[in-house]
């Protein structure tokens, strides 16, 4: 949740409105809770220009996650872009089945509910969606947001003599992790290497004392 | 439906029995079923007499222990694609294991009822179960027997960073307490604390304890003048004790400690003053318990009494290293730390060996370290590369004090054997006669190695100049210092051979910039990351510091930035290759805690393109410095 007013503390009562988190639930447990782990493929990085290609979701329930409970929609294009096909290597005529955008958002919707949702530079992926969703005049999501990127600065130890970076990839954090990067640039492939990056964020969170949604959410 | 996840799945397990028996199709179809279980370290997965879960597991990644009976017996130990709770599945029974994540692990769960099927229409999956109930294994096609020592661990007694919950194991405490009567002077007091280095003395009377003088109660109360040094115990002790029962945990003993404000704890029979005394627990002993602090390790070094008990303590270095490196704590930092811990542990086997020598040394003696641990460079456990050298004796005397020196030798060599460190294979250690020298001999030795430079020579003396005093008389080694660089500039030659020696190391690149293995031998087609891209950049900072006559400075690193200093027009060059080195160091520690070994060779196919990117980048610095040695020190005349 990004604090609008960039202040390390805010009143209960004003940080309550600001982050909507009711105050049984910012005292769950993180680990206890639902996710939808998110990636989107785009064909760019132009938050007005650029499409999105694939959504890959999928639900961490509990530190579990069930194979079938998987979503990945390939969105049929107007707008295509060759260089940045290079990366995901998604074709624009590629034989798959392809929904249109609007038949794509209706499913992801479907498939998000009220869970909370985590993404790697969830900025970027929530403004894609959020604006597709607005070419359609559709509501824009309001679920809460976790990014794994900023969580995994929460987790490295504060020393004059270890310097943090600004920003650490997805693929920094997958060799940190040591999870496979076989399907890398792929929208589930990334979600399923989000998630499990997020587990052990959560972990490593935890030795800090870190557990509770509140907390994370700060 | 089938998606990427899916297939990353059934990828994993058709490598594994029974499932590399199916058809890809059939092991897809029952991998959209699997679910992916994570499990923090320590977590229950089902304990015994729970009812079964409708799915089986496979280990992904991390490891699972199996444990059984009241005492919890370890069972069994699964690792990446071992099957396990299979069995009460298809007896239809409740789980009689315990089943607890031993690391943190990634599971497959997958449906017994989806499984099923399966059995039926393969031969080879009905053969698995039935053979693996038979054998009452866990799996009958198991890759390799387990480790005994994996996973017994007897809590307390180890120094286990890594338990989470560490706080509320036992703690280990000192059985051999050091008791008084209450008669006793303070002076001798003082004098057993002394000899016995502890911080405390229990004053007992009929075997119970009435009192405890701390080095506080002898500063507060001798020192200051308030009693005499021939006080008894009875007047100056602290009274009475304040006693616990011998089960304390960590956290209790802090507690305990933090409440009265003493930092030795009085451990009897009930914890009551009125049964025998079983221990003293010590705040340093909390802080051992507590785990890895160099400060902490230095101090336990220096209370081993025996070489055995210095072999936890270097396990425990060796965890602090990997903290350190995973935390990317800068290099600079961690050589420094981890080398002064390596010596400390060097010097206490010194010490150790001097006390079992049946004298006191004839002559003043200095043990030095050579090569890496000299350079402090040593990270992991590699060969040991010493020497001694003793003050000049007499001559009829020079024979016995050889001797006793060779016999010291010896018991220091196998002592720094028992705790990791491999004997040298060229015999390049104190035990043998040649690197066992008076001081004059050794000034003649190494004149000669100077004056005579063959090709032996400058090898001997490029791993004899990065010596390091560990242990005895700093004036010694100054001695030898000054007469080293008094023959080399006489012989200013001796610098041309030595950085002939320094560029004799093969290359690391081959024409196309690909890396060049080793051609035969037991490490054929590894690449040898010493002797290719260390060993150059040490003798280049080796020759080219010692031709600034510089001997305080023994670290490759701290050499090159030295000589940055030093030469300003080379300046970007030379903290090139200081960062080279400790990115080199670096890697080779990590390689080596790795695959547990000294990281030397290295297997091109199990890195990845980015570790092959920064190797590679380092090899420019390298050809680069071993040009300007080339172009310096005209080593073309010689080698002509």
């Amino acid at each position: 949740m990004i604090n609008p007013y960039g202040l390390k503390k805010l009143p209960a009562w004003l940080w309550k409105r600001l982050s909507g988190v009711p105050e049984k639930e910012g005292s769950l447990d993180v680990s206890r809770l639902t996710y939808v782990v998110l990636d989107t493929e785009t064909t760019g990085f132009d938050y007005e220009q650029d499409r999105i290609l694939c959504i890959g979701a999928l639900r961490l329930k509990e530190q579990q996650i069930q194979v079938q409970d998987c979503l990945e929609v390939y969105l049929r294009q107007e707008h295509y872009d060759q260089k940045s096909t290079e990366v995901h290597g998604i074709l624009s005529r590629e034989e798959r089945p392809c929904l249109t955008e609007k038949e794509a958002l209706e499913a992801f919707l479907a498939f998000l509910g009220d869970d909370i949702i985590v993404a790697h530079h969830a900025r970027f992926d929530m403004t894609m969606i959020n604006n597709a969703l607005e070419r359609h005049g559709m509501p824009r999501v309001t679920n809460r947001v976790l990014d794994t990127s900023a969580l995994y600065r929460k987790t490295l130890i504060q020393s004059p003599v270890v310097p943090k970076k600004d920003h650490y990839t997805l693929d920094e954090l997958a060799d940190k992790f040591d999870i496979c990067k076989k399907d890398r640039h792929t929208a589930l492939g990334d979600a399923y290497i989000t998630a499990i990056a997020f587990i052990r964020i959560l972990q490593g969170l935890k030795q800090k004392g870190i557990t509770t949604l509140r907390q994370v959410l700060r | 439906m089938s998606n990427i996840i899916c297939e990353r799945v059934a990828d994993f397990l058709q490598h594994y029995p029974p499932f590399n028996e199916m058809h890809a199709k059939d092991l897809l179809a029952l991998s959209e079923e699997v679910s992916i279980i994570y499990c923090e370290k320590g977590k229950v997965i089902f304990s015994e007499g729970e009812k079964a879960h409708p799915h089986f597991y496979v280990v992904h990644k991390g490891a699972v222990e199996l444990r059984s009976g009241e005492k919890k017996e370890i069972a069994d130990l699964c690792d990446e694609g071992d099957i396990f709770g299979l069995r009460p599945l298809m007896a239809n029974e409740d789980y009689i294991l315990e089943a607890t994540a031993f690391e943190e692990s990634i599971l497959y769960a997958i449906p017994i009822e989806r499984f099923r099927p399966y059995t039926q229409n393969y031969e080879e999956l009905g053969n698995f179960l039935i053979e693996s109930f038979a054998s009452n294994t866990r799996n009958p096609y198991a890759r390799k027997p387990l480790e005994p020592d994996r996973g017994i661990m007897v809590p307390g007694q180890s120094l286990d960073h890594t338990s989470r919950l560490l706080d509320f194991q036992p703690i280990g405490f000192t059985k051999k307490i050091i008791t008084c009567k209450p008669g006793v002077s303070a002076k001798e007091i003082a004098q057993i604390m002394t000899r016995k280095k502890v911080g405390s003395v229990v004053v007992i009377r009929n075997s119970l304890p009435v009192g405890i003088i701390t080095d506080k109660d002898l500063r507060n109360k001798i020192v200051t003048g308030l009693y005499p040094v021939s006080a008894p115990a009875r007047e100056i002790m602290t009274s009475p004790v304040i006693t616990y029962p011998k089960n304390l945990t960590v956290t209790q003993a802090q507690m305990a400690m933090m409440k009265s404000s003493i930092s030795h704890l009085c451990l009897t029979e009930d914890g009551t003053p009125n049964s025998k005394v079983v221990g003293m627990l010590s705040k340093h002993d909390v802080m051992v318990s507590l785990g890895n602090n160099p400060t902490v390790l230095v101090k336990a070094i220096k209370r081993a009494r025996k070489t055995n008990g210095l072999k936890p303590i270097r396990k425990s270095i060796m965890r602090l290293l990997r903290g350190y490196l995973d935390n990317n704590i800068p290099m600079s930092i961690t050589l420094k730390i981890i080398s002064e811990l390596n010596d400390a542990c060097i010097k206490q086997v010194v010490q150790i060996a001097l006390s079992k020598m049946p004298s006191d040394p004839p002559a003043a003696f200095a043990w030095m370290a050579m090569g890496s641990q000299g350079r402090g460079e040593q990270l992991l456990h590699t060969d040991q590369d010493n020497a001694l050298v003793f003050s000049d004796v007499e001559d009829d005397k020079l024979e016995p004090t050889t001797q006793y020196f060779l016999k010291l030798a010896k018991l220091v060599n196998k002592g720094l054997q028992e705790i990791g460190y491999e004997y040298c294979p060229a015999e390049m250690m104190a035990s043998n006669p040649k690197w066992c020298m008076g001081l004059s001999q050794w000034k003649q030795t190494v004149a000669q190695w100077i004056t005579q430079p063959g090709k032996e020579e400058v090898l001997l003396s490029s791993i004899f100049f990065d010596y390091n005093l560990v242990y005895g008389d700093a004036r010694l080694v100054e001695e030898l210092s000054a007469a080293i660089f008094e023959t080399t500039r006489k012989f200013p030659v001796f610098y041309t051979h030595l950085a002939a020696g320094a560029l004799q190391n093969p290359s690391p690149t081959g024409f196309f910039r690909q890396f060049l293995v080793e051609q035969d031998g037991a490490y054929k087609d590894f690449f040898d990351l010493k002797r290719r891209a260390l060993m150059p950049l040490t003798d280049a900072a080796r020759v080219l510091i010692l031709s600034h006559h510089i001997s305080s400075i023994n670290g490759t690193t701290e050499r090159f930035e030295k000589l940055a200093e030093l030469e300003e027009n080379n300046r970007e060059l030379y903290l090139a290759c200081s960062y080279a080195t400790k990115a080199l160091l670096k890697f080779r520690t990590r390689q080596g805690l790795l695959h547990n070994d000294s990281g030397r060779f290295i297997a091109l196919d199990k890195l990845t393109k980015e570790e092959k990117i920064k190797l590679k980048r380092t090899f420019k610095t390298i050809k680069e410095i071993q040009e300007l040695i080339s172009i310096r020190f005209k080593v073309s005349n010689i080698l002509a």
